[in-house]
């Protein structure tokens, strides 16, 4: 028995939810969909766990701000304390105010810049790969639902996709990764 | 389409009526009251009474001030999300016109001398000699230099003009939503949407002007150039944590049923950000002021944390306003959940009125400041009045507009 991929492509964003919600109700489970733009409950609609990273931008930015602060604490108060404005530095904290906006700096620029090469890592979207989308219709005005599953129960899924509004469905054996 | 409209129980109106008899039998027992110990009592202005008198009204009519400016904000950005939502910050902008009366009362009560709570109001200080030729021992230079701002004939033509205009505004917007129900079309949304860019640049103006006006001139010899923008994000928030609460209100009651998560969620984020906006510019404020260190412009924070004792209140603040809603509010399913919500929205609530009292306080009546009867009872009051005009508002209309042309879009919407 072997195993076969589908490409269903829709040409609008509401028969694309209605058919993942029918599919996944049938026990179907969505390898991904392509589509040109964020799909607002796409998610939750073809069974994605939730993302985490809202937890690593949490982890990032409180990087950030440690780093901020030994920094600033190194430079300024430990290494080489310096006179500015009347206010010498004799220890972080009488000099709190100044720090400030450098620790908020430092935070944001961590949590933005993590979370941008997480988000690259995790999708491997590199220098030198190859692209990974099956249809470039689907980077214009086309969405594409790519299901794996064997070959029996083909027939049965291409219906329900028709049924839903899908356009065309192709079979592919288009190889990619992860 | 849901067109339940709300009911004003008479549970809760009792409620409100109760609260407002406390505050009312506070006012007047306020100015029974005698001075505090080593004050004259000959002369005696009961300054404690009318300054807390000033942070209610002030802090309330903000309320009312900034859900207007909200209202006229979403009008004027064509806002379709709110909109399932246009009827509870109409009604807490509602209050504007009472809060405007009880500011206009109090700024008046000064300038009839009932109360000196602002220096520049007594024309004394203004008069470098005496009619005898000697120097005036309460003559005041930097108060003198103000004076082509601070002369009665120019401060009640702003004062008079910010509350009739705005409170105007107000009754504009209220008066066309009424009318749109009835008679749909894009007409009075197009007209809706010039007049809130006028209002919006007017307040541009006058949310500066005004809060130099009745707060910052408190302390007369002082001046910051952040302050009429910390005033207003205080004030903003106050208005954005009142209308979710009085969403969440109503949803527990099983109204607005067209209000789903998504949109608890965008209050939350607005309720979330505003407070950010706040503490950037509370903070900003302190750290330039901290770091050019120059006298005439620390004595404002000199009093407050070293010179009459507010450093708890000062860092209680902080901590109310900016770290709490920080960490509670920071994470999605927090923004959703109607415990955290309120929670933090009273945290909030109850941190930007101490805030405002920080403002008033340490100006009138110095060291001599108490979170007592006084302070509670008064505030129990204005809670009891805006609760109560709010939810008179809320019952004269349907809870859901009728007829807004993005009514679709909002009742759709998604995250």
């Amino acid at each position: 028995m072997s195993n076969v991929t589908i490409h269903a492509i829709f040409d609008d964003e509401e028969p694309l939810l209605a058919s993942a919600k029918t599919l996944r109700s049938n026990g179907i489970s969505i390898k991904d969909v392509f589509s040109p733009f964020p799909v607002h409950g796409l998610d939750a609609a073809i069974g994605l766990p939730r993302t985490w990273i809202a937890i690593c931008a949490f982890i990032y930015g409180l990087t950030g701000l440690s780093l901020a602060t030994l920094m600033m604490w190194y430079m300024m108060v430990h290494d080489w304390p310096t006179n500015i404005g009347g206010k010498p530095s004799f220890a972080y904290y009488m000099n709190m105010p100044a720090f400030i906006p450098i620790s908020f700096e430092s935070t944001v620029f961590c949590a933005a810049h993590g979370m941008a090469i997480t988000f690259y890592l995790r999708c491997w979207l590199v220098p030198g790969t190859k692209p990974k989308n099956p249809d470039p219709r689907t980077t214009d005005d086309k969405f594409m639902m790519v299901i794996e599953t064997k070959e029996e129960n083909r027939s049965n899924i291409e219906s329900m996709l028709k049924k839903d509004g899908a356009i065309e469905i192709n079979n592919s054996d288009f190889k990619y990764r992860n | 389409m849901n067109n339940l409209n709300y009911t004003f129980t008479n549970k809760t109106k009792y409620i409100t009526f109760g609260l407002m008899a406390i505050g009312l039998l506070t006012i007047i027992a306020g100015f029974f009251q005698g001075p505090p110990e080593g004050v004259n009592p000959e002369g005696y202005q009961h300054t404690r009474m009318w300054a807390i008198l000033l942070v209610n009204g002030y802090f309330f009519m903000g309320i009312g001030l900034l859900a207007t400016f909200f209202m006229a904000l979403q009008y004027a950005a064509e806002v379709a999300w709110s909109v399932a939502v246009k009827r509870v910050y109409e009604a807490v902008s509602c209050y504007l016109p009472v809060g405007a009366v009880i500011m206009f009362i109090i700024v008046l009560a000064g300038q009839l001398h009932l109360h000196h709570l602002y220096q520049w109001m007594d024309p004394d200080v203004i008069v470098k000699n005496l009619p005898d030729g000697t120097p005036n021992p309460k003559f005041d230079p930097v108060i003198a230099n103000k004076h082509g701002y601070f002369n009665p004939v120019f401060f009640w033509a702003r004062t008079i003009a910010y509350l009739v205009v705005w409170s105007l505004f107000q009754q504009g917007f209220r008066k066309r939503s009424l009318e749109e129900d009835l008679q749909g079309g894009t007409a009075i949304h197009y007209k809706n949407m010039g007049k809130g860019a006028l209002f919006l640049v007017f307040f541009a103006v006058t949310s500066s002007t005004s809060a130099w006006d009745w707060m910052m001139s408190l302390d007369v010899h002082w001046f910051s150039t952040m302050y009429g923008w910390y005033a207003f994000a205080g004030m903003w928030i106050s208005a954005m944590t009142t209308i979710l609460l009085t969403v969440l209100f109503l949803k527990r009651k099983g109204y607005l049923e067209n209000v789903n998560d998504s949109h608890i969620h965008d209050l939350g984020k607005w309720m979330f950000a505003v407070s950010f906006l706040w503490s950037y510019l509370y903070f900003c404020q302190y750290m330039l002021i901290w770091y050019t260190n120059i006298p005439e412009e620390t004595i404002y924070f000199h009093d407050r944390l070293h010179g009459f004792g507010y450093m708890g209140l000062m860092w209680t603040v902080f901590f109310m306003n900016f770290a709490f809603p920080m960490i509670l509010l920071m994470s999605r399913d927090a923004k959703r959940n109607y415990y955290f919500l309120v929670i933090v929205g009273t945290i909030i609530l109850i941190g930007h009125w101490l805030d405002v009292y920080n403002m008033v306080m340490p100006a009138t009546v110095k060291g001599d400041h108490h979170l007592g009867w006084m302070e509670i009872g008064t505030a129990l009051g204005f809670v009891g009045l805006i609760i109560f005009v709010i939810h008179r508002s809320l019952a004269k209309a349907p809870l859901t507009v009728q007829k807004h042309p993005y009514l679709d879009e909002s009742l759709h919407h998604q995250y």
